[in-house]
């Protein structure tokens, strides 16, 4: 069974961050005085911007071991939804996120189906409909390795 | 909050390997096994914070005759540079500075072991410090986040010191992330928790601090090499918590107890605080400081260094007020005058009076 491997935000044209490598991404940020988050999601849609807060976002830690301890909870917690950290950037002026990956995926992804509307004049719109959403959320990525079709 | 536009790009893409943009075109997508069983061993398998994670049953491959040089880790381990802090900062305590040169030669071979692969789990330095008041727990722990980072074995060195209030919450669902959060703030240094065993109270089934407990458990054995959790206490109240939380006693690998301090000890100590607050005592000063100490003793409610500490205030305000009165008075002040503390400052203290101590150690500069 095939399937489409998600990629957004900033490592994204990266191969999966090792536990090493997101602790270093993460003392970096902590080194510029960003605050780490993480989030989860099962609703692939790259618009869907409304991920599910974990805990709440650390502004007062010194280590990156407390983020990697709150992404290995997350991960106990969800070992088949879409996790990612966010590394955001408090300061006055920018006050946005900094940096943002992926630090779990479902172990199986099934892809987008791509959708047409035939509109007025023959236009044809676009939209993806990501096959994982046919579930109800909570439904969508089996809990053993990709069991559904 | 707006976010760096997600992408979805196709597989082919995504490769990596074998996509060469010019010379010719990507591979076909590749949907047997690819990237995606290689990223599922490398999403939670990685090892944090481990150098040496890759090194294989090291013990067979090392010949038993490899030689190390100690003399690099050793000079840059500043084993000795702690150590004589610690003599300097620190009167008497021999079982606390035996303890952190035990730690310090152990962190040292360990170095040494790895340096030629021979790896080990980081040694368990979570500690419990037991003593009467004022026998210098609570400044011993807020030293040794320094003194652990000094050795290479905390990664910030920071102390984040805690009480009951800090870690258990007031209603169902508080108490765990109000620990976590701490226990995260403390990674990379020193956790201290002084006074632990106000934590759990035995005579109340429904408090919360039993929560606390399992989560500092829980920490305390899965994440012993990312913080040290020091505890604090009076030795008989710390005993019966141990006894009420069977866990807890043996994931505590340094019970160290602090010894009330003899006159000579607290002496020393004396002189450590006024030459850190830049004071001296005349000869005949210190005589009678001796002199008080020794009727301080025998008074019920000494707490060691901290009645030292209370007495020196009060001997700086007896000061403060002779010097301002002479100076009302119109006599010149000099430095000398400022900095010296003169015995009859100690000698109207109240102990000399017999009977009344000086003042409640807990309200310093209640008397006058």
């Amino acid at each position: 069974m095939s399937g489409l491997r998600i990629t957004q935000g900033t490592f994204s044209f990266l191969p999966e961050l090792t536990d090493g490598e997101i602790t270093a991404q993460v003392q970096y940020g902590i080194d510029q005085g960003w605050a780490v988050s993480i989030e989860y999601t099962d609703d692939p849609h790259p618009r869907n911007v409304y991920w599910d807060m974990w805990g709440m976002p650390m502004f007062d830690i010194s280590d990156p071991a407390a983020a990697i301890y709150e992404v290995k909870r997350c991960r106990e917690a969800f070992p088949n939804r879409y996790i990612r950290l966010n590394l955001y950037n408090p300061k006055l002026t920018k006050m946005t996120t900094a940096a943002q990956f992926f630090v779990q995926r479902p172990s199986h992804e099934p892809g987008f189906r791509l959708e047409r509307q035939e509109v007025q004049d023959r236009v044809i719109r676009y939209t993806l409909h990501p096959y994982a959403t046919q579930h109800p959320s909570g439904e969508r990525y089996a809990p053993d390795d990709g069991a559904r079709d | 909050m707006r976010e760096p536009a997600p992408e979805v790009r196709p597989a082919m893409m995504t490769k990596g390997k074998g996509w060469s943009g010019r010379e010719g075109p990507p591979e076909p997508p590749n949907m047997g096994p690819g990237p995606r069983e290689d990223h599922s061993e490398r999403f939670g398998h990685g090892q944090v914070g481990e150098p040496f994670a890759d090194v294989e049953d090291p013990l067979n491959d090392i010949p038993d005759d490899a030689e190390v040089d100690p003399t690099v880790i050793l000079g840059d381990a500043k084993v000795e540079g702690v150590l004589a802090d610690l003599d300097r900062e620190l009167v008497a305590l021999q079982a606390v500075k035996s303890r952190i040169g035990e730690i310090a030669s152990l962190l040292v071979i360990d170095r040494l072991r790895r340096a030629i692969g021979l790896e080990a789990d980081p040694p368990t330095l979570h500690m419990c410090f037991t003593g009467n008041p004022g026998t210098g727990k609570t400044t011993v722990a807020k030293k040794m986040g320094q003194i652990l980072f000094r050795l290479g074995y905390v990664r910030k060195g920071h102390l984040v010191s805690v009480g009951r209030d800090d870690l258990v919450g007031q209603y169902v669902g508080h108490t765990a992330p109000k620990t976590r959060e701490v226990i995260k703030r403390a990674m990379g240094g020193v956790l201290f928790i002084d006074e632990a065993y106000h934590i759990y109270r035995l005579d109340n089934e429904r408090d919360y601090g039993q929560e606390t407990v399992e989560i500092l458990l829980e920490v305390m054995e899965n994440q012993r090499a990312d913080l040290v959790v020091i505890m604090a206490g009076y030795k008989e109240q710390m005993n019966r918590f141990f006894s009420e939380v069977p866990g807890i006693s043996s994931r505590i690998a340094h019970h160290i107890d602090f010894p009330d301090y003899d006159s000579d000890e607290l002496m020393g100590i004396t002189d450590l605080m006024l030459a850190d607050q830049r004071y001296r005592f005349t000869e005949d000063a210190r005589a009678a400081f001796e002199e008080y100490l020794q009727v301080r003793m025998a008074q019920p409610r000494f707490a060691n260094g901290r009645s030292v500490r209370n007495a020196l205030d009060r001997v700086r305000m007896r000061q403060a007020i002779r010097l301002y009165e002479a100076a009302r008075e119109g006599q010149p002040l000099t430095k000398g005058d400022l900095v010296t503390l003169a015995a009859d400052d100690i000698r109207r203290s109240r102990v000399f009076e017999g009977g009344a101590y000086d003042g409640l150690d807990a309200a310093p500069g209640t008397e006058q």
